[in-house]
């Protein structure tokens, strides 16, 4: 390669350090009004009065409106190209505003007003008045006979769905097992905390359509939510998605562009920005979903397993969301990893309750599988009396192994033992694993742990996988890249361009990508998720790139009668193959395709994928802790991940993605949840009290990969961007059971909770 | 966009006091760390504020002749951090100091704010309070000093008049020398975060005796405590871990901390503790510990 593979320089790099990338917040637009949202103060009940009189007679007031002020239509917000798991438009539960409150910060009106205080006092003087209904924030309490449905006929289950695999009867495949163990686990919700807050502003243009500029991971299927929420059609919404400050599944939701629009609406078009605050956004937009689980595995004496079954059971918070997909993609995972030999049975449900709604958040629900999983792999191990990479070893999933949840596709290039491999020789493993095991009796105490993972590059075959890319050769012999795919600062747009580079041999520096998306110009791609970009969109990258190439050498063999076959492009100029010899130069071709009487006729192509293949990635992390058992403080020593995500295409990149994953996956694991009292009330919705890692509780990271190479990825790519985040919690978790003997079985794992479990352990 | 209606930047001392007579609603503003985020959350509507960051005379540390060092209001935690006479004389107030918030926080923030802001869980007050600070108030009609103890009424409540700026504070000398200090925060985040519970440790020790004890906690009570049973104790007593453990021991019996979603009480209790068990280890322990 002679592009890809190297870390090179963003492109949008200068741009974002110098403050000239053009956030949503930093459009400037005359006039634009501020809009608020007024969120209910209890978890659920119906709304008996709204009175907005007051508000309105508040001068600089210019629109409000309530749940009978917009389209009474049910929508699904979430970012998949149209759920299809069970069925499409299973789960639309959701109006633009409700009458009916389902979590504390539900959706209830909405004001346009000339400035922030005026909206904000605007808020205040609306009058509402409650029939409060009995508040349920787990799954158990929900899914109780009896107990009011908090969406019609639901029994307050949103999906449920199991699976077995395997010939043998699950009882009697653990009878024939030498050892059995069950363990619970409990993952608690958390939140994204991407850089940027969901922002958007919305205004009609001339042809009166709604055009909302705004901050998401998915421009075209924001449009199609908003819209059919609206009751407008797709062409009568334009979305523009410019500069993003993170996403990490937060934004593959349409969570406020249908009331910024409604706003608009109703404001006669006006522009209205809806720009939300931190304590707004950490339970007005979506979280991790708190995942409870039951996990059985059976093994027989040299540590194979037989049979394992987990029951896992998921709190949607009070909407749908992405449905029940989180929670199934979980039994897939929980089979995969370590297949059983004789069965292997799961049991997924999904309730809904009065918290705030759960939705995509990185790695969509695999580190909570993983803290459990990885967490009781050590658990069965430590019965057996057998080393856990041991263990891990015995029973990981090994390359031909036909996958039935995948229409039993074949996993091949799995490099996962070799990741297993190098994160313990990166943590000293032997040695220290060795050293750890002796009798600690000091405040201070040191362990070892490891957790290995697996995860699928995008949503094939349980969803279309598209994508599309555009490319035009200008005049000078630059190129210009369009995707439909949506950088939001992960990277993408830099990989794009280094693929578009290596494909067409035009010079890495010479190609313009276009970082903002919009839907009346972009070409169609779902966006950022699941990710898939780099493997799908990238696919469309490569097609249009060789289109380019094959047009570009076209024209040269026409001018100098050498055929295509023997001509290639090397920085910028068209060669002959065998003597290198120049034939002629890129720019010289460009100019000529734009005003040659001969040769016009614009360099450009223009191609959709349809991507029917997935792949999956893999990795371990290892880590080494020091406890301080009378405070329950948890200090990382070392800690490293090591992925296989097949070729690395621009490895400072990839090492930026593994590190920001490592530190998401410490903070669920040790430090960060999001508390609600009895009554639904949020209790830590600030960076404050959501203990959000610093850099000062972030130690250094050790990354490394194992490359191998995925046919099906474009460039032997596959998915980087969610996996760092699914195994560091369950290392540590390990790590601390080494030290102290103590199974943590739930998350966070911090000071207060530990304390609590090493007092009833008789450690203080 | 926030909800302030006035602000006033006052040119001198006497101006800010005469400011602040005349206007009985108005708010001083010294770094705003506090003041802004309550007035963002919207508890203070229409905010009035007297801006009293030109006051050269409030951002001064001075020895004075008598060994007394005496702060000025507007001092930064930053400027407390690295000033030569806190660094030698009390360093570890400077470092207590420097386990609040964040660099950029601690550029702006000052220590008159933290006390005036009556917040349990106030970085800058536990030490203090071993150091018997000694508070200087003054308004136009009068001028007032105290202990820092007596300051503090309640949870966010002090002792500090409509009228009163909160000028400076003072350390004795009789407080400092000879003595050693340490305070350890606990808190879940190593930067960035409230006290879930301070501990302040001040002692004088001589040839391996405890002469004096000073013990203050912070988030163990409504207001900051001094631990006096286990000061009492202490007197006399030989520096050793078996005698740590009788002093931290007795200090359980000084503190009443609360039950709350941001720490157990009994997790606070044990922070206490431990905390002044670890503090008083790493400042006297003579018999190797452990
Ligand atoms: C991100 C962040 C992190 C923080 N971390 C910590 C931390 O770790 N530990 C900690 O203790 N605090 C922390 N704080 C709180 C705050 O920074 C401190 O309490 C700080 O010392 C307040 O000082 P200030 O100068 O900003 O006060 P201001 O906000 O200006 O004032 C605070 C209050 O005191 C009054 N006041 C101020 N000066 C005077 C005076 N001279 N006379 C009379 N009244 C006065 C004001 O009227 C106001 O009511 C943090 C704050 C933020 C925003």
């Amino acid at each position: 390669m002679k592009t890809l593979g190297k870390s090179l320089k963003r492109p949008d790099a200068i741009t974002k350090v110098t403050g000239k990338a053009k956030y949503v917040a930093d459009y400037q637009v005359k006039n634009m009004l501020v809009g608020k949202i007024l969120r209910s103060n209890i978890a659920h009940g119906h709304i008996t009065k709204i009175d907005v009189s007051k508000a309105k007679a508040l001068p600089g007031v210019v629109a409000i409106i309530s749940a009978d002020d917009v389209p009474d239509i049910k929508f699904q917000p979430t970012g998949l190209p149209i759920a299809s798991y069970p069925e499409p438009g299973m789960h639309a539960d959701k109006n633009i505003l409700t009458n009916y409150v389902r979590f504390y910060g539900d959706e209830i009106a909405a004001v346009a007003a000339v400035d922030v205080l005026t909206a904000r006092k605007a808020l205040e003087l609306i009058e509402v008045e409650y029939e409060e209904l009995p508040v349920y924030l787990n799954p158990q309490d929900a899914m109780t006979e009896g107990t009011v449905e908090i969406h019609p006929d639901s029994k307050n289950v949103l999906g449920r769905n199991e699976f077995t695999i395997g010939e043998t009867d699950l009882a009697e495949a653990f009878e024939r097992c030498d050892l059995v163990r069950e363990d619970e686990f409990m993952v608690n919700p958390v939140q994204h905390c991407q850089m940027e807050n969901h922002i958007a502003y919305a205004y009609m243009d001339e042809k009166e359509r709604v055009v909302i500029v705004t901050s998401t991971q998915i421009p075209h299927i924001v449009r199609r939510v908003t819209a059919h929420a609206l009751g407008l059609t797709a062409n009568q919404v334009r979305i523009i998605k410019p500069y993003i400050g993170g996403g990490f599944g937060s934004k593959t939701d349409v969570c406020i562009e249908a009331i910024v629009a409604s706003l608009t609406l109703a404001a006669g078009g006006k522009p209205v920005l809806i720009d939300m605050e931190r304590e707004e956004c950490m339970i007005g937009t979506r979280l991790r979903h708190a995942i409870q689980f039951k996990i059985k595995t059976g093994v027989n004496r040299e540590g194979r397993i037989l049979a394992k079954e987990m029951i896992s059971v998921s709190n949607t918070g009070a909407y749908a969301s992405h449905g029940h997909d989180i929670a199934s993609k979980g039994g897939g995972n929980f089979f995969r990893t370590y297949p059983a030999e004789l069965v292997t049975h799961f049991e997924g449900t999904t309730a809904y309750t009065n918290l705030p709604p759960a939705g995509a958040m990185r790695a969509y629900g695999i580190p909570q599988v993983n803290f459990a999983v990885e967490s009781h792999m050590d658990d069965v191990a430590s019965a057996l009396g057998m080393d856990p990479v041991v263990f891990r070893k015995i029973n990981m999933i090994q390359e031909g192994f036909v996958d039935p949840l995948k229409r039993n596709m074949v996993i091949e290039n799995i490099g996962l033992d070799q990741c297993l491999d190098k994160a313990k020789d990166y943590i000293g493993w032997d040695k220290k694993r060795k050293q750890y095991s002796k009798c600690q009796t000091g405040d201070r105490r040191r362990g070892v742990g490891i957790a290995c993972f697996s995860y699928g590059t995008a949503v094939w075959p349980y969803d279309l996988e598209v994508a599309g890319a555009r490319m035009k050769l200008d005049p000078d012999g630059t190129l210009q890249l369009t995707m439909g795919a949506t950088e939001i600062g992960q990277g993408s747009d830099t990989v794009f361009c280094q693929m578009a580079s290596e494909i067409t041999g035009i010079a890495y520096e010479h190609v313009l990508i276009e970082h903002i998306n919009d839907t009346d110009h972009s070409p169609f791609d779902t966006g950022a998720y699941a990710s898939r970009q780099c493997y799908v969109s990238g696919q469309a990258v490569k097609k249009a790139g060789l289109e380019i190439r094959n047009q570009i050498l076209e024209r040269a063999e026409h001018l100098s009668g050498i055929k295509v076959k023997d001509l290639d492009i090397v920085a910028g100029q068209i060669v002959e193959v065998n003597s290198k010899r120049l034939v002629i130069s890129l720019m010289d071709i460009a100019l000529k395709s734009y005003c040659s009487m001969e040769l016009f006729g614009v360099i450009k192509s223009e191609v959709q994928v349809d991507v029917r293949s997935t792949a999956y990635a893999f990795g371990a992390s290892a880590a080494e802790v020091e406890v301080d058992i009378k405070t329950g403080r948890v200090e990382i020593l070392n800690i490293c991940n090591v992925h296989d995500s097949g070729t690395i295409l621009n490895p400072m990149l990839a090492k930026g993605q593994v590190h920001g994953g490592m530190s998401m996956s410490l903070g669920l694991g040790l430090s960060e949840v999001m508390l609600f009292n009895d009554k639904g009330k949020p209790l830590n919705n600030n960076l404050l009290d959501y203990k959000l890692p610093t850099i000062m509780d972030t130690p250094d990271f050790g990354v490394e990969f194992v490359e191998t190479y995925e046919p099906t990825g474009p460039f032997g790519n596959k998915a980087l961007g969610e996996p760092p985040a699914i195994s560091p919690a369950a290392a540590v978790r390990n790590a601390i059971l080494q030290a102290t003997g103590v199974r943590v079985n739930q998350t966070p794992m911090n000071p207060q909770s530990l304390f609590e479990r090493f007092t009833l352990e008789g450690l203080i | 966009m926030l909800d302030i209606c006035e602000y006033y930047e006052a040119e001198s001392l006497n101006d800010a006091k005469r400011k602040l007579a005349s206007s009985p609603s108005a708010n001083i503003i010294a770094g705003g760390t506090d003041l802004i985020i309550r007035i963002r959350d919207g508890a203070m509507a229409n905010a009035s504020l007297i801006g009293i960051g030109r006051i050269e005379e409030l951002k001064e540390i001075s020895l004075c002749k008598n060994g007394d060092i005496h702060i000025g209001s507007m001092v930064t935690f930053r400027e407390l951090e690295q000033n030569c006479t806190i660094k030698e004389r009390v360093p570890y107030l400077g470092e207590a100091g420097g386990t609040m918030g964040g660099p950029q926080i601690r550029n702006v923030a000052t220590i008159g704010g933290n006390l005036c802001n009556g917040a349990v869980s106030a970085d800058a007050v536990a030490m203090l309070c071993c150091l018997n600070a000694v508070l200087v108030l003054e308004s136009v009609n009068s001028t007032r000093s105290m202990l820092i103890q007596d300051f503090y009424l309640g949870p966010g409540q002090v002792d500090l008049m409509a009228d009163e700026i909160l000028t400076g504070i003072t350390i004795r000398e009789q407080d400092y020398l000879g003595y050693q200090g340490r305070y350890i925060k606990a808190s879940q985040r190593k930067a960035m975060d409230i006290a879930t519970l301070g501990c302040a440790v001040s002692v004088n020790c001589q040839e391996g005796t405890i002469r004096d004890l000073r013990i203050a906690c912070t988030v163990a009570a409504p207001t900051p405590v001094r631990c006096s049973s286990a000061e009492k104790l202490a007197v006399g007593l030989k520096a050793t871990s078996d005698n740590i453990m009788k002093i931290r021991d007795a200090a359980l019996g000084d503190v009443t901390p609360r039950d709350s979603w941001r720490g157990s009480k009994a997790y606070r209790k044990q922070l206490v503790m431990i905390n002044i068990q670890r503090a008083l280890e790493s400042l006297v322990l003579t018999d190797g510990g452990e």
